[in-house]
């Protein structure tokens, strides 16, 4: 799958000016709102005309002012679930599925009906009206319809927005299974870094219409000068790991990467089971020698890689773990008076590890 | 107290006829351009917009008497009408049809845009991102949310094509039997001694068909509303 999008469009005072392409199975594009990220979905969707834009999926071009070509919505074949759904209150929802389904060229239909219904879970609700269904039910329902249209890229606007925790969590383990079956590429809106922690491949980071990064999930959002952007006081690394054993005298689970091991309580996961974790930077205490006597159970080897600049009392500052990054928050007070500079080998103090896609 | 006379008879059935063909005939227009006053972007588009509501403003006279100018067999649609298709309206119940369609029409369009205009835009945008045409989105979302908006505009065209005097009676006047309508029957009665007991009877029977089509209106409507928006 590969994306490409160059965009430039005038939104009032500020220009959306974006330029990436993306390889990953679920491309996230993340900022604040205003950060022009819904805007920049509506032009890949045809839904707002672009002042310039070239937008090309797998090789076909949806886009491209430059050439005078513009597709209509109803020829970009992209599946679009918006934050409200937007079902349709006059049909059922078996008929709300299949709508799409009409307008699908018979070659370049992908999916079975049975199939997306079972994997979404909907099959009780068929012969139901729209206005029946529940917030969580109504958004799995907008991602079948959209599923069943067979489109080229599936473009989700931030589906969760509107949903309570609860049902949030309904949904996501929806988005992921999609996601990893990989039959078609997700470009998926958000402003909540915990979604795009546990469902990105790839992320976009945009800002006032502008992409500051684009790149591996994992190292955008461990970079140091984009915490402010990507998380601010809930910023935080990423990392990817493999479930290595499960504990069960202590009931824990032991989880490797390249930084080490690492120990969560139990997780209800095989062995091998690849999982992602998030450690937020004000999680992490920096020692300068061994700790000992201590209760918490991760501590990770690694240098100082790069030390940001001091906002108000603290510093942000990013380790290497082996190759794996890591950031902490530290007073910056405590940076001085344990003398911390770029490349000195420290110890990580792992106070809390939140599962990233739990 | 309703026995009719045969005049009368006739009267309220040509009438009836009348205002069902009229109706059935400007549906489909209306329903056009009020999709295209609702959701068009168009050169042209105020001046539509005038032109489909001159016979709300207009004296139902002039209407008709324009309408004779144009149809009339000299006129200057009315004599390709009459030549090429061997269609002749003027004088004929016919005519009467297109008169009452005509000052019907925005009335008709009027309900059906404003009922157009309530659908949400957004669902017609998701059709299209689910690769519907913006023909089949209008045929296969809009429509059917506006329904209940085109039916009322249906029977407010029908009760007004049933009481359409003015234009009618200018351009296909007043003849018994072929354009003499149930207001135009009225009007005759009242100018004839002994027609007083007749126009009472015809009032009535115009009073009960405006309620009944009032009435039925309303209930349509709400049974169309409760399919669109609940299980």
């Amino acid at each position: 799958m590969s994306l490409e999008v160059d965009v430039e469009h005038r939104l009032g005072t500020v220009t959306l000016q974006a330029q990436f392409t993306a390889t990953g199975r679920l491309t996230a594009l993340f900022g604040r709102s205003g950060a022009g990220k819904t805007s920049l979905i509506n032009i890949i969707a045809g839904l707002t005309r672009p002042d310039r834009a070239r937008i090309v999926v797998d090789g076909v071009v949806l886009a491209d002012t430059g050439r005078g070509i513009d597709l209509p919505p109803h020829r970009r074949r992209v599946g679009y679930v918006f934050q409200e759904g937007r079902l349709f209150p006059h049909l059922t929802v078996r008929q709300n599925l299949t709508y799409g389904r009409w307008f699908t060229p018979a070659s370049a239909r992908w999916g079975s009906f049975d199939g997306v219904v079972a994997m979404l879970g909907i099959g009780p609700l068929l012969d139901r009206r729209p206005a029946l269904l529940s917030g969580g039910e109504k958004q799995r329902v907008a991602i079948g319809r959209a599923l069943l249209s067979s489109p080229r890229v599936l473009l989700m606007d931030e589906p969760l927005a509107a949903l309570d925790e609860a049902r949030k969590a309904e949904i996501l383990p929806y988005v992921e299974r999609l996601r990893d079956e990989g039959q078609v590429p997700i470009v998926y809106v958000s402003h909540a870094v915990s979604e795009v922690a546990r469902l990105a491949s790839t992320v976009v980071l945009l800002a006032a219409g502008r992409v500051v990064a684009t790149g591996d999930a994992v190292d955008v959002l461990g970079r140091l000068d984009l915490m402010t952007a990507t998380g601010g006081r809930e910023g935080g690394a990423i990392l990817d790991t493999r479930i290595e054993r499960h504990d069960a005298r202590y009931d824990l689970t032991v989880l490797s990467c390249a930084a080490g091991e690492i120990v969560v309580p139990r997780l209800d996961r095989p062995a091998g089971a690849i999982t992602r974790i998030r450690i937020q930077a004000r999680d992490v205490m920096i020692a300068t020698v061994e700790p000992s006597g201590i209760s918490a159970q991760n501590i990770l080897q690694g240098t100082i890689a790069e030390i940001g600049r001091p906002a108000g009392g603290s510093v942000d500052i990013r380790l290497d773990c082996r190759g794996q990054a890591l950031l902490a928050s530290l007073t910056r007070r405590a940076v001085d008076q344990l003398g911390l500079r770029t490349g000195l080998a420290v110890f990580a103090v792992v106070k809390t590890v939140a599962l990233a896609d739990g | 107290m309703l026995d009719l006379t045969p005049e009368e008879l006739t009267a309220v059935r040509l009438s009836l006829k009348v205002a069902l063909w009229a109706t059935v005939v400007s549906l489909p227009f209306g329903i056009l351009v009020a999709w295209a006053l609702a959701r068009g972007r168009f050169w042209g588009r105020s001046v539509l917009n005038g032109l489909v509501h001159l016979p709300l403003i207009l004296p139902p006279v002039v209407t008709g008497y324009i309408l004779l100018l144009l149809l009339g067999r000299r006129g200057p649609i009315g004599q390709i009408l009459a030549d090429t298709f061997g269609i002749v309206l003027a004088f004929r119940w016919t005519g009467a049809v297109v008169a009452c369609a005509v000052m019907g029409f925005p009335l008709l369009v009027r309900a059906i845009r404003l009922s157009i205009e309530a659908v949400d835009p957004r669902l017609e945008e998701a059709a299209g991102t689910l690769g519907a045409h913006r023909l089949w989105v209008f045929a296969t979302v809009t429509l059917p949310l506006a329904l209940p908006g085109v039916i009322a505009g249906a029977i407010l065209g029908f009760a007004k094509a049933m009481g359409e005097f003015g234009a009618t009676i200018t351009f296909v006047s007043n003849i018994p039997g072929e354009t003499q309508t149930l207001p135009s029957a009225i009007y005759t009665l009242t100018q004839v001694p002994g027609g007083d007991a007749g126009a009472m009877r015809l009032t009535a029977i115009s009073v009960a068909i405006s309620l009944a089509a009032l009435l039925a209106s309303e209930w349509l409507a709400r049974v169309v509303e409760r399919r669109i928006r609940r299980a």
